[in-house]
């Protein structure tokens, strides 16, 4: 591999943390309040919304079922209107948070809805209002599930990415597709694939960490 | 000759110190904290169909009393209790904490009245990923106390429940009776008048049972406050309860002082919840046992001892109608609050005509189990 490919290749890298990150980013600050909002306005849940829950639930699982490549496509006016433009880095992010904001909701809704409701029932007990359930019962007590299920929609997000190629965001998929696979530039590729399991590797490696640690108190 | 005078006064006095309990120590300091149920009904309604958990419950809980709510599984216990902090909304009738209405509260009345009642579980419901000492001051963190009052206040409690130095420790790495501790620590910390406690003691061994209920009268006592308590166990009800109620498909079957319920139960509910304190009469003797007399053979009496004042069995007097030797065979007697309660089983020689009738007519708590041949 030539000079000119490595520093390719680190640009690559560089816009995929970019678009990851700030997608996931975005996915955590939006799924956890959308997963809350499922798990308590569910019928039996401390804020019943059974019409709202649904409607909630139904747009959820939509985004759910679109693929990704063409929420790409079909997203393209509103991130026209978010970033101005639609193409490069920023342009992949907005449609990459809105297919994982939903993904990780639902993974999140799940640890949220395996607290104990024994914990609420005490919490209630003791003078909490549903606020301070949330903020001190629902979100501590799923926290290590919370953290697994980002761990995984981070992943996810990551083998994702190499489909922004469509709109010109780069990073380390669009790279394989277009050296290694257009220009059959097998080392290019080999390269490529080495650094995505290495980077799945790390994420992995740090959600694990985490999780354990939140588990063994 | 005043020198003395003055020596045993102040040894009266000294005595009279030594004698009066410290004041928080006695019932005077009794604080509010009594429930009254008024035809309490809850019916729950599911696509399965309904089902009546309670049933024209009206009952009144004074204040600083320890209260045993007993039941097998599904008589609506637990439904009961969680009335009583409107964890469950009763269909009929009114619950009344300290003589108001809870029906009408706001959820600000409501979390204010939560404050007034602790509440303790089977399964403790402790919050994992909070240590001992956060767990205990979450009511008053989401009260608003200044941290410092906190700090503070949860020491007292965690002093009070013998946790001392167990602040900064994850539940998960207490035992049962620990989190048991740190469950009533969590429900005192606002000093509440009732502490609600549902099976608080049926997850844990029998010797960490007796330390709870043990750690429960203290502070019934110390504190004065009201401790409504429901089990399945009747020992539990025997251990620490002053009153209990019997509850039986929703309904109350037997309600009153622990010591008559337990001497004269008179619903069969009791009777069977009763049974496993209540001992048979031992096989070996059961099986040889016949309706009549036999010559030479002995009678066999059972006395109870139902903790009614004078109605205790006069063992010279039966003594004195059998004419021969009087044995006791099996049996046992227990103090409940100041009452004696329990059963013997004692093998006479025969009686005679005579005494039989002597016995039935004097000795209502005595009874002829029936008659053995030969020596029992």
């Amino acid at each position: 591999m030539s000079p000119a490919m490595y520093d390719r290749l680190w640009q690559a890298l560089l816009d995929t943390v970019h678009m990851v990150g700030v997608s996931a980013l975005i996915a955590l600050v939006a799924g956890i309040p959308i997963a809350v909002f499922l798990v308590v306005s569910a019928p039996g849940g401390f804020f019943e919304a059974p019409r709202l829950n649904r409607a909630v639930g139904a747009v959820v699982n939509g985004f759910r079922a679109t693929p990704f490549i063409v929420l790409l496509v079909a997203l393209l006016p509103l991130t026209r209107l978010v970033t101005g433009t639609t193409i490069g880095v920023w342009a992949a992010i907005v449609p990459l948070s809105i297919s994982a904001t939903p993904f990780f909701a639902r993974i999140a809704e799940v640890s949220l809805r395996e607290v104990d409701k024994g914990l609420i029932e005490a919490a209630q007990a003791m003078g909490c209002r549903k606020w301070h359930i949330v903020r001190h019962v629902l979100l501590p007590e799923a926290l290590p599930g919370i953290v697994g299920g980002f761990t995984i929609t981070v992943v996810t997000m990551i083998g994702a990415s190499a489909m922004a190629g469509a709109v010109g965001a780069g990073g380390l998929g669009d790279m394989a597709i277009r050296y290694g696979y257009q220009r059959f530039d097998t080392t290019v590729m080999a390269v490529v694939i080495v650094v995505l399991i290495a980077m799945v590797t790390v994420v992995q490696f740090v959600g694990d960490w985490t999780v354990r640690r939140l588990r063994n108190r | 000759m005043a020198a003395l005078s003055v020596a045993l006064a102040s040894a009266a006095i000294h005595e009279v110190v030594a004698e009066a309990p410290p004041a928080a120590l006695t019932r005077e300091t009794v604080r509010a904290g009594s429930v009254v149920f008024e035809g309490l009904g809850k019916t729950y309604r599911s696509s399965a169909g309904t089902v009546r958990a309670l049933e024209g419950i009206s009952l009144e809980i004074p204040a600083g009393r320890i209260y045993g709510i007993i039941g097998r599984s599904g008589a609506g216990k637990s439904s009961l209790i969680r009335t009583i902090n409107r964890l469950e909304e009763p269909t009929e009738g009114r619950v009344l904490v300290d003589g108001q209405d809870i029906a009408g509260y706001d959820e600000t009345a409501l979390v204010a009245l939560r404050r007034r009642i602790g509440m303790i579980f089977q399964h403790f419901n402790l919050l994992s990923a909070k240590t001992v000492r956060e767990n205990v001051g979450l009511p008053l963190l989401v009260a608003g106390v200044p941290r410092k009052q906190i700090a503070e206040r949860v020491d007292e409690v965690l002093a009070l429940v013998g946790l001392e130095g167990k602040h900064s420790t994850y539940p998960s790495r207490l035992s049962g009776g620990q989190k048991q501790r740190v469950g009533i620590a969590r429900a005192l910390v606002h000093r509440p008048e009732i502490l609600l406690c549902d099976e608080a003691t049926s997850a844990l061994d029998p010797e960490t049972t007796l330390s709870i209920l043990q750690l429960l009268r203290d502070i019934n006592r110390k504190l004065g406050l009201t401790v409504i308590l429901i089990t399945h166990e009747m020992s539990v009800i025997r251990e620490i309860c002053d009153d209990v109620l019997v509850l039986e498909q929703g309904r109350i079957a037997e309600e009153g002082p622990v010591w008559r319920v337990f001497g004269a139960p008179r619903h069969d509910a009791t009777r069977a919840l009763l049974q496993p304190l209540d001992r048979d009469i031992p096989e070996d003797i059961a099986a040889r046992l016949q309706p009549e007399p036999v010559a030479g053979g002995e009678v066999v009496l059972e006395l109870r001892y139902t903790g009614q004042e004078g109605g205790e069995p006069d063992l010279a007097r039966i003594a004195a109608l059998a004419s021969g030797p009087v044995r006791l065979l099996h049996g046992s007697v227990d103090r409940i609050q100041g009452h004696t309660h329990g059963r013997l089983l004692v093998a006479a020689a025969s009686l005679p005509a005579a005494g039989i009738d002597a016995l039935r007519a004097q000795h209502p708590n005595a009874r002829i189990v029936g008659y053995v041949s030969g020596n029992v």
